[in-house]
C-alpha cells in the first residue's frame, strides 16, 4: 500500500543542510496500523508529510498504491484524494460550518452532488459522534470535537490511507480519549493508518507495528509488545525510559 | 452609611459598577469635546465675519435642482384643434390630417389661439420642468467614476495581489514593478500621463483615461492589501485543503480568499473611501465631476465659501454611507467567529 524506499529530505539551514529524513524505508501493508514514535525533531512528522506530498523529498521513492510520488508525471492531487491527513492543529476551515467542511472537497474533488455529499457527511458525523454540531462553525466546538470533525472531513473523501500527524498533541488532556476512540474504531474497521503520536498507550493497544525514529533515521521497528517490553537499541531504551 | 454608596460597594466585585462608573465619568469629556468643536466652529465663523464676506446661500439651491421653462414646439405643420385649460396649465392639441400631438404648457405662456394655423417648429408656449443642477450631475459623475474604478481596481488588485504571492519570479516581479511604480508616483501625474500621453497615443477619451488611471492607482493599493490578507491565513489552511486533493486554484478560491477577504475588509474599505475622494483629481482633465462642477459654479456665482462647503459635505455624505455599509458587512461576516 505504502512503499517508502530510502527517502531523504534535506532542509537548507544557515550552516549547510539538515537531513531531516535520512534514508527512511518503510513498507505498510493494506489494513496495517503503523505508529511512528520518537523524540521531537526526529523527522517523523516530516516523513509523514512526505507521504502525501506536503513536503517534497530530495531522494528516494514513495510509492502509494502503485503510484510513485517521485515521478514528475504523477498528479499529486489524485494521490492526495486517496490519502487522508489529520493535523495537530485540526486546520478546519473556520469560515465554513462543520457540514460545509465535510462537503467542500467531496463536491470539488470527487465531483459529488450536494445531496450525496451531505448524506455522506451526516453519516460520518454520526460515526464520530457529533451529528448535532453539523450546522455550527468550528470556533464553537471544543478541541476534541474539532479534531473529530477533521477526521470525518478526511474520511469523507473515502481515502485508502489515513495519516495522523500528532492528532492529540494540541488537545486538553480530557479530550484526548474521544479522539483516540475514533481512531481505534477506524483501525478495527481495517483502515490503513500511519500515526505519528506521543500516546504510548494508543501505540501499544492499536499498532501492528511501531517504528522508532531518531535524527531522521529509523532506529528500531517491531511489534508493540516487543518494542515496549524488550527494545534492542540503546536510543530506544533511553527514550522509553523518559516517556513511560 | 449612605444607601447609594452601599450599593456601589456591594456591586463593585461584579464589574458592573466599573461600567456604571465609566459612563458616569465620561460626560465631562463629552462636554469638553462639544466645547472644543463648537468653539472651533464659532472661531471660524468669527474669523470669516471679520473679512467682510457676503454669504449668499440663497444662490446655491438652484445648482441642485431648478425649474426651467422649456419652449414647446409643434413637430409638424397643422392647426390648433383645441385648447383645454386646467389648473393653470393649457393642453394644446395640434392636428394635421391623421397626425395629432398634445402639448402641455403653462396657461399664461400660451402663444396660440384655437383654429390657428401653425408650422413645424413654432413655439406653442412654455412648460415648467424640474431639472437636476450641475452639482447633482457632478455628484453622479463622481459616483459612477468611483464605482467603475473600484470594480476594475478590485480586479487589478486581486490579480496583482495573487501574482505578488506567486512562486514564479517573473510574475512576482511584474506585480512588484506595477505596485512600486504606482505607489511611487503622484496620482495627479499618473492622470496626466494617462490622458496626455496614453490618451493621445491610443486615442482614448478622457473618461477612459480618468477611470483607467484611478483603477490602476487603487489596484496597486488593493494588491498590497490582498497580499497581506493571503499571507495572514495560516499555512495549515492551505495544507488541509491540498491534503484533501483540492487544486491550488480551488484552495485559493474556496478556502484562502474568503477568509482573507473578511480580514482585509476594513483596509479595503478605507482604500475605496480614499478613491472617492481621490477621484476629484480627474477634474484636471476636464471631467465634470463634483469638484469641477463646484469650480464652475463659483466662476458664475462667486459663492466660493458656500460651494466648497457644500461640495465637502456631499463627499462626506457619500463616504460615510460607504463606511456604514462596510460596517454592516463586517458584522454579517462575523457570524463564524
Amino acid at each position: 500500500m505504502i512503499k517508502a524506499q530510502n527517502v531523504v529530505k534535506i532542509f537548507p539551514v544557515k550552516s549547510g543542510v539538515v537531513r531531516a529524513v535520512d534514508g527512511v524505508s518503510v513498507d505498510v501493508a493494506r489494513g496495517e496500523v503503523v505508529v511512528i514514535i520518537g523524540p521531537s525533531g526526529s523527522g517523523k512528522s516530516t516523513f509523514l508529510r512526505c507521504i502525501n506530498g506536503l513536503e517534497d523529498f530530495s531522494e528516494g521513492h514513495i510509492i502509494i498504491d502503485g503510484v510513485d510520488l517521485a515521478d514528475r508525471k504523477t498528479n499529486i492531487n489524485k494521490v492526495r484524494a486517496e490519502v487522508g491527513m489529520v493535523f495537530q492543529q485540526f486546520n478546519l476551515f473556520p469560515h465554513k460550518t462543520v457540514l460545509e467542511n465535510l462537503t467542500l472537497a467531496q463536491c470539488r474533488v470527487r465531483r459529488r452532488g450536494k445531496k450525496e455529499a451531505e448524506e455522506r457527511a451526516h453519516m460520518l458525523l454520526r460515526k464520530v459522534g457529533i451529528q448535532e454540531k453539523a450546522h455550527e462553525y468550528p470556533s464553537r466546538l471544543s478541541g476534541g470535537q474539532q479534531q473529530r470533525v477533521a477526521i470525518a472531513r478526511a474520511l469523507a473523501m473515502d481515502p485508502k490511507i489515513m495519516l495522523f500527524d500528532e492528532p492529540t498533541s494540541a488537545l486538553d488532556p480530557e479530550m484526548v480519549g474521544e479522539v483516540l476512540d475514533v481512531m481505534k474504531q477506524l483501525a478495527r474497521e481495517g483502515m490503513t493508518m500511519m500515526v505519528v503520536t506521543h500516546e504510548m498507550g494508543f501505540a501499544r493497544e492499536v499498532a501492528d507495528r511501531v517504528i522508532f525514529m531518531d535524527e531522521g533515521k529509523v532506529v528500531e521497528v517491531g511489534t508493540p509488545e516487543h518494542f515496549f517490553t524488550n527494545p534492542q537499541e540503546e536510543r530506544a531504551k533511553l527514550f522509553l525510559k523518559q516517556v513511560l | 452609611m449612605v444607601p447609594g454608596r452601599c450599593l456601589v460597594e456591594r456591586n463593585s466585585v461584579t464589574g458592573k459598577v466599573a461600567i456604571l462608573k465609566a459612563t458616569h465619568n465620561t460626560w465631562p469629556w463629552k462636554l469638553l469635546l462639544a466645547v472644543i468643536l463648537i468653539g472651533g466652529a464659532a472661531g471660524t465663523w468669527g474669523a470669516v465675519a471679520k473679512i467682510d464676506y457676503q454669504w449668499r446661500w440663497n444662490r446655491v439651491p438652484q445648482y441642485f435642482v431648478y425649474v426651467a421653462e422649456e419652449a414647446q414646439k409643434t413637430p409638424f405643420n397643422g392647426k390648433v384643434s383645441s385648447i383645454v385649460k386646467k389648473n393653470g396649465d393649457a393642453v394644446v392639441t395640434v392636428a394635421s390630417g391623421s397626425q395629432r400631438v398634445e402639448l402641455t404648457v403653462t396657461a399664461d405662456s400660451l402663444k396660440v389661439t384655437e383654429n390657428e394655423d401653425i408650422f413645424s417648429g413654432d413655439t406653442v408656449g412654455f412648460a415648467k420642468g424640474w431639472h437636476l443642477g450641475p452639482l447633482m450631475y457632478g455628484l453622479w459623475t463622481t459616483l459612477w467614476i468611483s464605482a467603475v474604478s473600484s470594480v476594475f481596481g478590485l480586479i487589478f488588485g486581486l490579480v496583482a495581489g495573487l501574482a505578488r504571492v506567486s512562486k514564479n519570479y517573473t510574475i512576482r516581479g511584474l506585480a512588484i514593478t506595477y505596485v512600486e511604480f504606482i505607489r511611487g508616483t503622484p496620482l495627479l501625474v499618473q492622470i496626466f500621463i494617462a490622458y496626455f500621453l496614453l490618451g493621445t497615443v491610443f486615442n482614448l477619451s478622457r473618461n477612459v483615461c480618468g477611470v483607467g488611471a484611478l483603477s490602476l492607482f487603487v489596484g496597486a493599493y488593493v494588491a498590497e492589501i490582498v497580499r497581506a490578507g493571503i499571507q495572514s491565513i495560516s499555512k495549515g489552511q492551505t495544507e488541509a485543503a491540498r491534503s484533501l486533493g483540492m487544486t491550488k486554484f480551488q484552495t485559493m478560491w474556496d478556502v484562502i480568499l474568503p477568509q482573507a477577504f473578511k480580514r482585509i475588509l476594513p483596509p479595503l474599505a478605507g482604500t475605496f473611501i480614499s478613491l472617492i475622494k481621490d477621484s476629484s483629481l480627474v477634474s484636471v482633465i476636464a471631467i465634470t465631476d463634483l469638484t469641477k462642477s463646484g469650480r464652475e459654479i463659483i466662476t458664475s456665482t462667486f459663492a466660493t465659501f458656500e460651494v466648497w462647503i457644500l461640495v465637502a459635505v456631499m463627499y462626506l455624505l457619500v463616504t460615510s454611507l460607504l463606511s456604514q455599509l462596510v460596517f454592516y458587512m463586517e458584522r454579517r461576516l462575523a457570524v463564524s467567529d
